[in-house]
């Protein structure tokens, strides 16, 4: 393959090489510049005097007689209660990714099996849905759940969320399963099968590549999202996101802003072991046909 | 498939989505033309030795009751989208009306809460999609030429600002640019003005919110266009070389045309997501100098005072921007429909 004639010609390799380190600096970079920081003080990590202390720690030594303290990450976790939101994004992430594959795959299936005309207009509705931004929908969901008094707690946070979730789900898993030849199931059903058991029994062996992937979709919409979790939780159920969002309100004030980057820094610790494992499966994701979370 | 199995299968989901997606438009739309109960009055009259005077008190129980028996509120209408947090039909008319040159009316305009945010909100998702398709194809294309061994470890960081929450990374990013974070110094020595905060220039934090959204979503593009790029088939490649065609050429000529359909593809999709740009408004602690739609309705419902009916107008005013951008793909979705049958 690699003829003299596809040989780049030097020049054009040094200048592919300089953008790509450029890019990757501006991809990482500042993420380790918050993680390096994060364990010095405030005056070091915003350091006016000069910028060559952000990396030494000068501060950092005067206060806590090393260049590294983890002042910010006790103040966050223990003194601001983080780990109970911690806690909280768990459970919100574990359910939301299971109930909406369970609903979701069934639905997607459903989709790809069935070819009458309602089915593409069902795919449409969910293309709009999927196009909504969250936040127009937020504010319909304020008063029936203030009237029925579920406002404020976890479960209704994660069925939202499922909600949400389930254009993008059934969009990702209706490709998927029109990519598993339909004479699986058909023949299961020839041999006397329900149309569930055929599911059951042929399909579900065989699907777990694309319910991984959009799996993975479902848990980064869960966690990230901040708009729903900050409008529909209370102060004491709050995810992660928002209560970094929240912490920017309050600890800002008090010249606490090293909890806020200890904070930022546990929660995109995940995210960094998610992509390491999942990289291709993030990446065919992302290319599945003509859909995108 | 039967009609009957189609049904159970597709019951959960469909219901999901009915009853948490379809119905709160609904609801949102009822709201909107809602808005709170004023207090009810009332006048007594109190007399002294002095003469008797009337007085109008607000009748607390009564406001309660009122406001407990109908929590929707009173039925105005349109008022909600006329007034002067949503469409500000008179403040618009009287700018109009009173303004000698048209930067002066756009100034006045620009002082409108909702045109404020609309004007954000478009300048935002019309710059950042083009720039983050072209750095999305730069990307790919480098990638592409770089030996096997380095593609993984570079796609694995590329992906990092894609998938990191966009508060925490539009936080990560505001922390940099604050004028005691590195690069905030690095810009005001370079620009050697030891005053220069972004956080004080609406052009500099509007600039500073477009690139943390071509940051966030360029790697979205790269991914789409390096996998584009795997089905390029070599034999045209080959061909365009022996013609002789430079690199830049093979590009233009061969590359781009085969990757275009996937650029239409992103572009459609991140006008849809740039349109509800919020986080970075949030992060950048950006509301003096931008803000966008979504963030509108964030601020509304937020806080003590929910301000249910504000909210909900502004919600139904953004559905139907998201309806025009999202007219283009529904035609696409219905010509590739049609055209697989």
């Amino acid at each position: 393959m690699a003829s003299k004639a596809q040989q780049q010609p030097l020049g054009l390799k040094i200048a592919v090489y300089g953008f790509i380190f450029i890019w990757i600096m501006m991809a990482a970079f500042p993420f380790a510049w918050t993680a390096w920081g994060s364990f010095k003080v405030e005056l070091d990590f915003f350091s006016i005097a000069d910028w060559t202390n952000a990396i030494t720690g000068e501060r950092t030594k005067m206060t806590h007689g090393s260049a590294f303290t983890l002042a910010g990450y006790e103040g966050a976790w223990i003194q601001e209660e983080f780990w109970r939101a911690t806690i909280n994004t768990g459970i919100v992430c574990v359910f939301v990714v299971c109930t909406s594959l369970t609903i979701g795959t069934l639905g997607g299936y459903a989709l790809s099996r069935s070819g009458y005309r309602y089915t593409f207009w069902l795919l449409i509705a969910a293309l709009i849905f999927r196009a909504l931004p969250p936040a127009t929908l937020v504010a319909g969901y304020m008063l029936p759940f203030f009237e029925w008094n579920v406002w404020g707690i976890l479960p209704t946070a994660i069925i939202v969320l499922v909600a949400m979730n389930q254009p993008f789900t059934l969009w990702m898993l209706h490709s998927f399963f029109q990519n598993i030849p339909k004479e699986l199931d058909e023949s299961a059903k020839v041999d006397g099968c329900t149309q569930f058991q055929a599911f059951r029994f042929v399909i579900v062996p065989v699907m777990w590549p694309g319910v991984i992937t959009t799996g993975l979709f479902s848990f980064l919409l869960a966690y990230n999202d901040l708009i729903v979790t900050s409008m529909l939780l209370s102060e004491s159920n709050r995810t992660m996101v928002p209560a970094i969002a929240a912490f920017l309100g309050s600890t800002y004030n008090e010249g606490q802003v090293m909890f806020a980057v200890a904070a930022v820094v546990s929660a995109t610790v995940p995210l960094f072991f998610l992509v390491m494992f999942f990289q291709r499966q993030i990446v065919s994701g992302l290319t599945a046909g003509a859909v995108k979370g | 498939m039967k009609h009957r199995t189609f049904f159970w299968f597709f019951l959960p989901t469909g219901l999901a989505m009915l009853l948490f997606i379809a119905f709160p438009i609904v609801s949102v739309i009822t709201q909107s033309m809602f808005a709170p109960h004023e207090s009810v009055l009332i006048t007594v009259e109190n007399c002294d030795p002095f003469g008797c005077k009337k007085e109008t008190t607000i009748d607390q129980d009564a406001t309660r009751e009122l406001r407990d028996s109908k929590p929707l509120g009173r039925f105005v209408g349109l008022d909600v989208y006329l007034d002067r947090g949503h469409l500000a039909i008179n403040e618009v008319a009287e700018a109009w009306r009173t303004s000698e040159t048209m930067g002066d009316f756009w100034s006045r305009m620009g002082n409108l809460p909702f045109y404020r945010a609309l004007a954000f909100t478009l300048t935002y998702t019309f710059v950042c999609t083009p720039f983050l398709i072209i750095l999305g194809m730069m990307i790919a294309l480098a990638v592409n030429s770089l030996t096997k061994s380095m593609k993984g470890f570079v796609i694995f960081l590329s992906l990092l600002p894609f998938t990191v929450t966009p508060l925490i990374g539009s936080l990560v990013l505001f922390w940099m640019i604050d004028s005691r974070g590195i690069l905030g110094n690095f810009i005001s020595w370079v620009a050697a003005d030891p005053d220069l905060s972004i956080k004080a220039s609406t052009p500099l934090m509007w600039i500073a919110i477009i690139i943390w959204g071509v940051w966030h979503s360029a790697p979205f593009a790269f991914v789409v266009f390096y996998a584009g790029l795997q089905t390029l088939p070599q034999d045209q490649i080959e061909a365009a070389q022996i013609d002789g065609a430079t690199c830049w050429q093979q590009i233009k000529y061969v590359v781009v045309p085969h990757l275009m359909p996937l650029v239409t593809f992103v572009a459609l999709i991140q006008l849809m997501d740039n349109f509800r740009v919020f986080e970075p408004i949030v992060g950048f602690n950006a509301e003096a100098h931008a803000t966008t739609l979504s963030w509108i309705i964030f601020n509304d419902l937020g806080g003590e005072t929910r301000q249910l009916s504000a909210a909900s107008a502004t919600s139904v005013l953004t559905i139907l921007g998201v309806a025009i951008l999202l007219s283009p793909v529904l035609v696409r979705t219905w010509r590739d429909f049609k055209g697989k049958r």
